[in-house]
Order: C-alpha cells, then structure tokens, then sequence
C-alpha cells in the first residue's frame, strides 16, 4: 500500500504486486489478453485488448456481493502495457499491467490506484465520494483510543 | 476478495447516503433522527432505513430517549476497512500464483 499523488484533496491511493515470471514478454501478454487465458488464472471475462471496449470480470457471487467486475479498457500496448478501469460494488479504481524484459523472463507489475465513487455511484447522485472517505477514514480510526 | 465483499460494513458504506450519514454523525456526535433527516435531504423513512443498515454493520448505536431516537457513531467499526487495499494486495498475489501454474501449462 502506497500514497500516490502530491494534491491532499485529490489523493488517491494504490495496491502495487510485482514479479518476475520466468517466461518470454510474449507469453504473459497472450495470459493477460486472451479471454480464455485470461479466464484461467484471474475471472471469467469477455476481455478484447480494444481501447473503449467495455467488459466484465464475473466471480462466484457471495451473500454480499454479486460477483461483478465493471471494466473499460483504457491503454493496449502490445507487450507492454494494459490498462483497465475496475468498478465493483460503488467503488472504482484502474488497473494498470506494466510488462518489462527481465533477467530470465518478464517482470510483471500490477498497480490498482485510484479507489473513489465509480459513475454508477455518481449517477445515483453521490455527493460524497469514495476518495474523500478514504482520506477522512484513516483520521477517524486514528482518532480512536 | 472474497473476505472484504462480504464485509457488512463495506456494504454499508457503498451508499453514498449511508457513507454521508457515517460520517455526519462522527462529526456531530450523537444525532435524533429528525436532525439527520434534515441533514440528509430524504425522507424520514428512508433515514430510518438507512440506519438500520448501519447499525447492522456495528457502525451506529441508538438509545430512545421520549420519542426520539438519538443515533451516534462507532467508528472502530470501520478498522477492517482500513485493511482494504491490503486485502487487494493479497488478491493479486494470489492470481500471480495461479497465473505462474498457467504459465507453466501453455506452450512456450
């Protein structure tokens, strides 16, 4: 977990996991973009390595959540880069994949940023976004005890 | 993933009603429920409802005092909260780990 972004009001925050696969660039890239590939290590997914294409990620639903990923497609470099926005229960964030060559293989560096209110939660008249409650929440639970 | 969907208090506060609520309520302190319908701009009902929903995730209390009922905060119930992107950090790793196994299985 990592603080990302200088302006207070507008700070967001990121998840970063990498890692060295010891596999060719080419390779990764077919796992990360080939919908039945990609259905094999992440979700079931109707994905298209398309700018503007818009997708879902379906999980097994749970009592409290219904299993759906909201996803557009934003940035498609080939063996590079893929990005993707991310939005699931109000909440929404972006997914940017970044491929470099490493000794022996790949590294592969996942970074979600950007947890705030997603359209749908904005549509329905959100006043009071994510992003500010997750500003405010860590002084909140600071302020206790 | 799993574990942090199913958290009641992530529910909770995926409305931004609810979260304005929470959150009017631990600036405020404890609140009647006609000074939150006023604050919130919705019906009376609704408030209601949505405090019902807080109060099943532990967020509020409430006490009856006469004919009002006074709600307040309790913000400790949001700690597992805090430990959300942590828990999208466990979510990645463990897709590395199934995306290494399919790695392995694809032709080269």
């Amino acid at each position: 977990m990592t603080d990302s972004g200088n302006n207070p009001a507008e700070e967001t925050r990121s998840v970063i996991v990498e890692r060295v696969f010891p596999h060719p660039p080419e390779k990764l890239w077919r796992a990360l973009t080939e919908s039945t590939l990609l259905a094999q290590w992440l979700m079931n997914n109707d994905f298209a390595p398309s700018p503007g294409h818009k997708f879902q990620f379906r999980a097994q639903p749970v009592p409290q959540w219904n299993g759906i990923i909201d996803c557009e497609v934003l940035i498609v470099e080939p063996m590079k880069q893929l990005s993707y926005t991310w939005g699931t229960m109000g909440m929404g964030s972006v997914v940017l994949w970044t491929l470099t060559p490493a000794e022996g293989g790949t590294r592969v560096r996942v970074e979600q940023s950007g947890f705030r209110a997603d359209q749908e939660a904005n549509y329905k008249g959100a006043k009071y976004g994510w992003q500010r409650f997750m500003g405010n929440l860590e002084q909140v639970v600071a302020g206790l005890e | 993933m799993k574990r942090v969907s199913a958290n009641p208090v992530f529910r909770a506060l995926a409305d931004p009603t609810r979260r304005s609520l929470f959150e009017e309520l631990t600036r405020q302190g404890e609140q009647t429920v006609h000074a939150l319908t006023r604050y919130a701009g919705v019906s009376q009902p609704a408030v209601s409802k949505h405090l019902t929903v807080l109060k099943r995730a532990k967020l509020v209390r409430h006490r009856r005092e006469g004919r009002e009922t006074h709600y307040r905060a309790q913000p400790e119930a949001l700690a597992p909260l805090v430990d959300w992107l942590e828990h999208y950090g466990a979510f990645w790793r463990d897709r590395f780990d199934r995306l290494e196994a399919l790695l392995e299985r694809m032709d080269p």
